[in-house]
């Protein structure tokens, strides 16, 4: 009780310690008569005239883009050229956008290439206007399978175009595999673990 | 009277305005355009053409191709004269503006002004000036929208409030020449860089150029187009052709100030190591265009530098910087010549009149702003509100 007593009795006295006062700036004779500050600001101008410029000329030099860009997806290829894709579904479950559609198929047995497969997407079709770009079909696919690039010009004349089929994203694939600009998330080569189980059986 | 061997030299004269004044407007704005943008850390226009030159001629092509919008809610006949009498008004007051070096009685032959000779040029020159407010005003008007009516009124204050300060500032010019006519008032500055009259009178130099540059409705006094608050002010309806003649006005405003500026108080095509007769030499005659012509120059791009550093006025400090300071230091500064004139005085005294009146101004707008803001001491004012301010029963 005397405590609160006190505490009170502190804060009557002394209300002013706990209270910063601004006070505004006073205006002085340079600052009333308007020109040292006109002067000072034509040089600062003056002295960004001759200061660097920051402006990339962008069609001729291109952005460093980092390797874990969300841009353009890519379907990957396995050692043997396939498409790694295992038709499972969870990128397009996982799409927040509803731009993945798939329709699996049985992997052709009779062929021995595809023996170590059960399914296979016969059609993947990616809507790229619809699309996000959120990267949760990537964290979704158990065989890292799909992937997002770092192209980010994406451009076309109609929405057509703008679907991706499978075809499309495999060679994806290709130009930016070849290219060296590899997603920072997997090499090539190397499965995800889901995908390693199937390639040791 | 009027023979081939008069009209001629006016003709040409005339065509050299008519032909030189448009685009050096439209490369004025493209050099606005780089300066802006190398303030800015930018690189500005450098697409077409080399390092972008022909930037201005594509904006010329593109605007003069452009649709012509007329808005069903205006006013016609007005509105689409409006921009034409502003150019008018523009144009008409560089006829008494000697743009290359003249000699104080007009020669036959070629003569680098339109009209030579004109006993009233500065007057007129005046007379015009404020004319040109009617541009605007009329457009603003016609336009029928209020953004537009904005613009114009304010622009209508602005020009009746600076056109007092501009008159004041340039009688001291005239008494030193003993006449309105300009180009007497250049050759009265020709004798050595000491007789300019920025050195006698370096606050009707100041006056002068603050004034005329409120009147181009240039930043930091583009309140009559100021886009934040105005849409596009007056202009706000203009499209295409009729847009560009709103421009256009604009920066022979922006050309004829910085020829006025550099001829009333700089020497015009006087330059120490230039002496003699006007029109003695070709070599002399050309290297005085050329010297007139670099001090236009700079004058252009301490405008273009100005508009790229200072912010724009709010309206009543733009009225309070014309009644309350530029006005009565005019007033001031016309009294302390007559002064110095009417005495015999040297001419030195005014400069020291000029630094007297400007520290004078600067002390009693210290002391008056401050006591605007509020008293200092308020330290017990805010506490006492605080405590009865307080919630009775607290709120822990």
């Amino acid at each position: 009780m005397s405590e609160v007593v006190e505490s009170g009795a502190v804060a009557k006295a002394k209300p002013e310690k706990r209270v910063k006062w601004a006070e505004p700036p006073q205006i002085g004779f340079a600052e009333a008569l308007y020109l040292p500050a006109i002067v000072s600001g034509i040089g600062t101008t003056v002295k960004r005239i001759f200061g660097k410029n920051e402006t990339r000329q962008y069609p001729e030099v291109e952005p460093e883009i980092p390797p874990n860009y969300r841009g353009v997806h890519r379907l990957n290829r396995d050692d043997k050229g396939r498409v790694k894709c295992v038709a499972c579904y969870l990128c397009q479950t996982a799409c927040p956008a509803n731009c993945i559609t798939i329709e699996a198929a049985p992997a052709p047995h009779d062929d021995p290439n595809w023996k170590d497969r059960d399914k296979f997407p016969a059609s993947f079709e990616i809507d790229e206007l619809r699309c996000i770009y959120c990267g949760m079909c990537e964290q979704a696919c158990p065989v890292d399978a799909i992937e997002l690039t770092s192209i980010y010009d994406l451009t076309g004349m109609t929405r057509e175009e703008m679907i991706f089929d499978k075809e499309k994203l495999l060679e994806v694939f290709d130009k930016t595999s070849e290219g060296g600009k590899d997603p920072v998330r997997t090499k090539r080569g190397t499965l995800g673990p889901a995908s390693e189980i199937l390639n040791e059986q | 009277m009027m023979t081939w061997d008069t009209l001629w030299p006016l003709l040409v004269a005339m065509g050299i305005v008519l032909a030189v004044v448009p685009i050096a407007g439209l490369y004025m704005t493209f050099i606005e355009r780089k300066l802006a943008a190398w303030i800015q850390n930018r690189v500005g226009p450098n697409r077409v053409g080399p390092l972008g030159l022909l930037q201005a001629v594509a904006d010329g092509i593109k605007i003069f191709l452009k649709e012509q919008v007329i808005p069903g809610h205006v006013f016609k006949p007005v509105y689409i004269m409006a921009p034409t009498i502003g150019l008018i008004c523009a144009m008409l007051s560089i006829a008494v503006v000697p743009f290359g070096p003249s000699t104080s009685e007009p020669t036959p032959g070629f003569r680098a002004i339109i009209a030579p000779g004109v006993d009233i040029g500065l007057l007129f020159l005046l007379a015009i000036s404020g004319l040109s407010a009617y541009g605007i005003i009329l457009g603003g008007w016609a336009s029928n929208n209020k953004y537009s009516l904005y613009g114009a009124i304010r622009s209508c204050a602005q020009f009746i409030s600076y056109e007092i300060p501009l008159a004041l500032s340039v009688i001291g010019v005239i008494a030193a020449a003993g006449s309105l006519n300009i180009e007497r008032i250049v050759n009265a500055q020709g004798p050595g860089i000491g007789s300019w009259n920025v050195w006698w009178q370096p606050l009707a130099a100041l006056l002068f150029f603050t004034s005329a540059l409120a009147e181009t409705n240039r930043l930091p006094f583009d309140l009559p187009e100021c886009e934040q608050e105005l849409v596009g002010g007056f202009h706000t309806e203009y499209s295409g052709i009729k847009f560009v003649l709103f421009f256009l006005a604009e920066y022979t405003h922006v050309v004829t100030i910085s020829f006025l500026t550099v001829l009333l108080f700089f020497g015009g095509w006087h330059f120490p190591g230039l002496e003699g007769e006007v029109g003695s030499t070709w070599g002399g005659y050309l290297l005085r265009w050329g010297v007139l012509l670099a001090k236009v120059a700079v004058v252009i791009g301490v405008i273009m530098q100005l508009r790229w550093t200072l912010p724009r006025f709010r309206f009543d400090q733009l009225m309070g910087v014309a009644w309350q300071g530029l006005i009565p230091l005019g007033m001031a500064n016309l009294a302390g010549l007559a002064v110095v004139l009417s005495l015999g005085l040297s001419r030195w005294w005014m400069t020291g009149l000029s630094l007297a009146l400007l520290v004078v101004t600067g002390m009693i707008s210290a002391a008056t702003s401050n006591k605007l803001v509020g008293s200092r001491s308020r330290r017990s004012a805010p506490a006492a509100s605080w405590k009865t301010t307080a919630p009775a029963g607290g709120t822990r």
